[in-house]
Order: structure tokens, then C-alpha cells, then sequence
């Protein structure tokens, strides 16, 4: 088999997937490339078909059509998830079991495990290993998920909701972790619900809908894409009127108050100036990738 | 988390540009045996400290048929030599049902709803090395209570065995678990982890009285002393008593195909069963 060149391998891919449970279809044509030293995050509503798409790339699932591969291998070879790792949502350690002994149990799955101290520093286990992972909080039971997730040197990195549970510091410890791995070539896929995680995070942002995929691209695209501004202020003009205007794209009266979605927003600005010289309390704001994502699950929706 | 010390960090695998194909071959083989032995030992280190930290679980497994075996075959017995060595055999079948379907039957009903059973089919854990341990667990086990039970048997119970006899009821015990690791996976891969005590009690204590673990079966209703064959317990009930000179007369060879028949039909079933996810 002709193997493609190394610097464009994919690490982890699907092709074409379709994957039903019964009537309730949970991928229906998905295509995902993730390469080397880049960090793709996998946004979607609960139920869109996320964690199936995990599950496939992990070898848990198996498609109904199309192709899962992981590191040029089917992922339910084991030499293909050696070079994985993975965190997924809910891990159900053995409570009675110290964080060291977990730790050293998953660096024995891989060939050349990172070692202990690494593993320690890069997921903040510090003064941890002598502990019951029943007795741990949350937040420090997925550090060491994580911590186990990155002990075997993974050239892929599947995290499931990582921050899950989360305070903001070990959040941030987590973003250094994940950021540094990224830039020593670690190809990671996150799935999240926090959208600032995958603005800080995420070279490119894949949306996922009821199985399909509806929108990919660098989080500036994704922006671009769905940029839309929105315009508040108090004015005697009626929303009906504004809303016939060109640009506008949507628009809430209430109380006197108008807030007008728009793009590009400044014509309309000028015009609404013009119309109602007593308008006050003006306001323009810029999308985050969060409005961005609402305004695409939205419009895919409508 | 503190920031790590980037100098402390060694780089993730193969940093530099093609590094990731030409590791690919490399990786693909198998474990060296040597670390393939390393790996299932820890499995089964593991397996071993998590259920003996686990009081619920050690404690009523590995102490009730040696505190049975006390009370009705030692002290409540009035000296009664074949009762006393009956009874030794038999609760060693006893002991040898807990952990088979206690350590399979609830432990993995739990694990496979908390997700510890997709954890590790995700991580690359080679496949069974999970069962390996847990049945090494219930073998473990089932040494230990058969050794507690001779050691009590002889030094308060009077019980006379040879050297071989005795190293003969252990291993019966011992390659006994098998059956009930099977019927126990079943359970575990079919009920939910709240439901699982419940069916492995019901079928676990029935089980054993009914096989004439507790009693002998010619006290026993005639009804179910013929209904008896249709246990698994009764059969390596019946290879343990054998051993010890005290069996219904039926053939070993019958009683261990029965065994075999169960231990290979209840592990399709559950491979199946688990295998659909």
C-alpha cells in the first residue's frame, strides 16, 4: 500500500461516515482530517454527534459505511491506539486505587511512556500520587485522566470534555498542557463545551449537527463567516421599519429599545442616525465564536 | 496545575518532520513477550490491591466460608469426623462461587456503567488482559479460602487428608472458578450495576443449598436432589467431595464435561453480549 507523504498523513480521519443506533441516526457523512501539531476542536450540541465520532476514531464503534483510521491503521488495531490517548468523559476508576498506581498501570499499555515526573508536571499531580483516587475531588480525578491520557507520548490526543468540573486555574494549567503538547507536534481532537476553550485552543473549529457537519474552518473563518454585528439602542423608530432595511438581518423591539442584527453594520448605523436624530445610547458589538456558533446552529436549523 | 518547566518536558514522540511514518512500523508489532508479561502482571497487581481495599467486597468473600465452615462443621458438628471433612470440601466449592460471581458479575456490571470498560477498550490495553486478571482475582481467592478451610479443618476439625488430597481439593477449587467466572461475565455484561447484587445473590445462595454445599443432598427433598445435576456448583461440589471420599459415585469425567459446557456456553453468550456494546 503507497503510503502518502508524511507531512500530510492524516493522523486520525474519518471518511464518508455513516453511523445509525437503530432508528436514531448519530453520523450521516462525516468527513475529519486531523494532522500533526494541530488542534481541532469538535463543537456540537449534545446529541449532534460528537462523542460518536470520538468513539469511531477510538475503535469503539464501528462505522456502517465510510472509514475510520487512526495513525494508518483501523483504530481497533492495537498498535494504532498505542500512539492514542485519550480522555473521555467518564473514566470509573477504581476508587480504592492509589493516583500512582493508575498512572504506572497506564504508562505499562505503552512502548515509551513519558516518565513519571513528566507525566506529574504536565497534568499538576503534584502531592497527589500517595492518594486515593476515590478521595479526590472532581477537578483533580481529571488531571489524572488527563495525566493518564498523555503518559504513553500520543501522537494523537483525544480529550472528551476535558475542563469538565474544572476550576479556573487548573483550566488554564490544562490549556498550557494541551498548548504545549500541540506545539511538540501533538495532533489533539477536543470536544468542548466551553467556546472560549476552543478560541484559545483551537486552530481549526469543526460544527457537527444532528450528524452532519455544518461548518469548518480556523476560528477566525468560522467568524468571518458568520460575522454578524449587533446594534442596540433606544430609538422612537419601529422594528418593522428597520427590519426592511438592506443589511439588517434581524431586529427586537422592545421598551424602545432596538437591537438589530446586521452586517456589515455601519450604513445601517448611518442610516439609523439620519432617521431618529433623538436615538441614544448607542451600542455596536462583534460576535465571539460563541454568537458565531449560535448564529450557525440557528441558521442550519431554520 | 503549576506551569511545567518546558526543560523538564520531554518532547512527544518524534518532534521532527516524517519522524510519525517512519515510527509507524516500529510501533505496529506487538509487545516483546517480556513486557507483554510485565503488562498482564500489573493488570492482575492491580486488579488484586483494588478488591482487597474493597472491604464490602474481601471481607464477606474471603470470611464467611471459613465462619461457615466454624460454626456448622466445627462447632456445631459434636465431632463428627465425616461431616467435618464433607463439610471442608464443600464449603471450598462455597468459597469458590463469591468471588467468580461477585468479582465478574458486579464488579463488571460497575465498570461497564461508570465507563471503565470503554476506557479501556479506547486505551491500548491488549484485549482480555482485563478478564486474565479478574479471574486470576477469583482464582486467588478461591486458593485462599480452600487453604483457610484445611487449615482449620485440621487443626480444629480433626480432618485427616494425605499430602495429595489436599493439593488435589485445592486445585479443583482453584481451575473451579472457571464456570462461575463465566456465568458471573454473563451477569455483568447483561444487569446494570444496581440490579447485579441482587441477581447474583438470587442465583448465588439458591445455588449453593440446592448442590448440597451446605447440607448433604440425601437430606434433601428427593425433588431436588434430582433437580441437582442442573447446578454447576453441584458438579465441582461433586469433583470436590471425590476427592475426599464422600461423592454420589457419579463419573468425574461427566462432571467435568458438564463444567466445561458451561464455562464455554455462558463466555459465547457474554463475548456476544459485550461485543454489541
Amino acid at each position: 500500500m503507497p503510503m502518502p507523504a508524511p507531512d500530510t498523513l492524516p493522523l486520525a480521519q474519518l471518511r464518508g461516515v455513516h453511523k445509525r443506533y437503530g432508528a436514531v441516526v448519530a453520523l450521516d457523512g462525516v468527513d475529519l482530517q486531523l494532522q500533526r501539531g494541530q488542534l481541532l476542536a469538535l463543537l456540537g450540541a449534545n446529541g449532534a454527534g460528537k462523542s460518536t465520532a470520538v468513539a469511531l476514531l477510538l475503535g469503539l464503534q464501528v462505522a456502517d459505511a465510510g472509514s475510520a483510521q487512526l495513525c494508518g491503521q483501523d483504530p481497533r488495531a492495537l498498535g494504532a491506539r498505542r500512539q492514542a490517548g485519550v480522555m473521555l468523559q467518564s473514566a470509573g476508576l477504581p476508587d480504592t486505587l492509589r493516583v500512582g498506581e493508575l498512572l504506572d498501570q497506564a504508562r505499562g499499555y505503552y512502548r515509551r511512556p513519558r516518565s513519571v515526573a513528566d507525566c506529574v508536571a504536565l497534568a499538576g499531580l503534584e502531592g497527589l500520587m500517595a492518594r486515593r483516587y476515590g478521595g479526590l475531588s472532581g477537578g483533580q480525578q481529571r488531571r489524572v485522566q488527563f495525566a493518564m491520557a498523555i503518559c504513553g507520548r500520543p501522537q494523537v490526543l483525544f480529550l472528551d470534555e476535558p475542563s469538565t468540573g474544572l476550576d479556573i486555574e487548573a483550566r488554564q494549567g490544562l490549556w498550557r498542557a494541551i498548548q504545549e503538547l500541540v506545539a511538540d507536534g501533538c495532533a489533539v481532537l477536543l470536544t468542548t463545551h466551553y467556546l472560549e476553550e476552543a478560541e484559545a485552543l483551537a486552530d481549526r473549529v469543526a460544527v457537527l449537527q444532528h450528524g452532519t457537519l455544518i461548518a469548518e474552518g480556523s476560528v477566525a473563518q468560522l467568524r468571518a463567516r458568520f460575522e454578524q454585528r449587533t446594534i442596540r439602542c433606544r430609538s422612537a423608530l419601529a422594528a418593522a421599519q428597520v427590519a426592511s432595511w438592506p443589511q439588517v438581518r434581524r431586529v427586537d423591539g422592545r421598551d424602545g429599545v432596538l437591537e438589530i442584527v446586521a452586517e456589515p453594520a455601519e450604513p445601517v448605523v448611518a442610516q439609523l442616525l439620519a432617521a431618529d436624530p433623538g436615538l441614544d445610547e448607542l451600542e455596536v458589538r462583534r460576535a465571539g465564536l460563541a454568537d458565531a456558533f449560535l448564529a450557525i446552529t440557528r441558521a442550519e436549523a431554520a | 496545575m503549576n506551569a511545567p518547566d518546558p526543560r523538564r518536558i520531554a518532547p512527544v514522540a518524534a518532534p521532527a518532520r516524517g519522524a510519525a511514518a517512519a515510527a509507524l512500523p516500529h510501533d505496529l508489532s506487538a509487545l516483546p513477550l517480556r513486557e507483554h508479561m510485565a503488562l498482564l502482571l500489573r493488570e492482575i497487581r492491580y486488579e488484586l490491591l483494588r478488591w482487597l481495599r474493597t472491604p464490602s467486597f474481601a471481607l464477606p468473600t474471603l470470611l464467611f466460608p471459613p465462619m461457615f465452615y466454624l460454626l456448622f462443621g466445627i462447632v456445631l458438628n459434636h465431632g463428627n469426623p465425616a461431616a467435618a471433612v464433607y463439610l471442608m470440601a464443600s464449603y471450598g466449592v462455597f468459597g469458590v462461587m463469591a468471588p467468580a460471581l461477585f468479582g465478574f458479575g458486579v464488579g463488571l456490571a460497575l465498570d461497564r456503567e461508570r465507563g471503565l470498560l470503554t476506557l479501556k477498550r479506547a486505551l491500548p490495553v491488549p484485549p482480555g488482559a482485563m478478564l486474565l486478571a479478574r479471574t486470576v482475582l477469583a482464582m486467588l481467592f478461591a486458593l485462599a479460602i480452600g487453604v483457610l478451610l484445611q487449615l482449620l479443618g485440621s487443626t480444629l476439625g480433626g480432618v485427616r487428608l494425605a499430602l495429595p488430597q489436599r493439593a488435589l481439593l485445592l486445585l479443583v477449587d482453584v481451575l473451579g472458578t472457571l464456570p462461575f467466572c463465566a456465568i458471573g461475565l454473563y451477569i455483568g455484561a447483561r444487569v446494570g450495576g444496581s440490579g447485579a447484587p441482587a441477581v447474583v445473590n438470587l442465583i448465588y445462595l439458591p445455588m449453593a443449598f440446592l448442590s448440597g454445599l451446605w447440607i448433604p443432598l440425601q437430606m434433601l427433598p428427593s425433588l431436588l436432589t434430582a433437580l441437582a445435576p442442573l447446578w454447576p456448583s453441584y458438579h465441582l461440589g461433586q469433583l470436590a467431595l471425590r476427592v475426599v471420599g464422600q461423592d454420589n459415585g457419579g463419573s468425574s469425567a461427566g462432571h467435568v464435561a458438564a463444567l466445561l459446557a458451561v464455562t464455554v456456553a455462558f463466555f459465547a453468550l457474554a463475548h456476544r453480549r459485550l461485543r454489541r456494546g
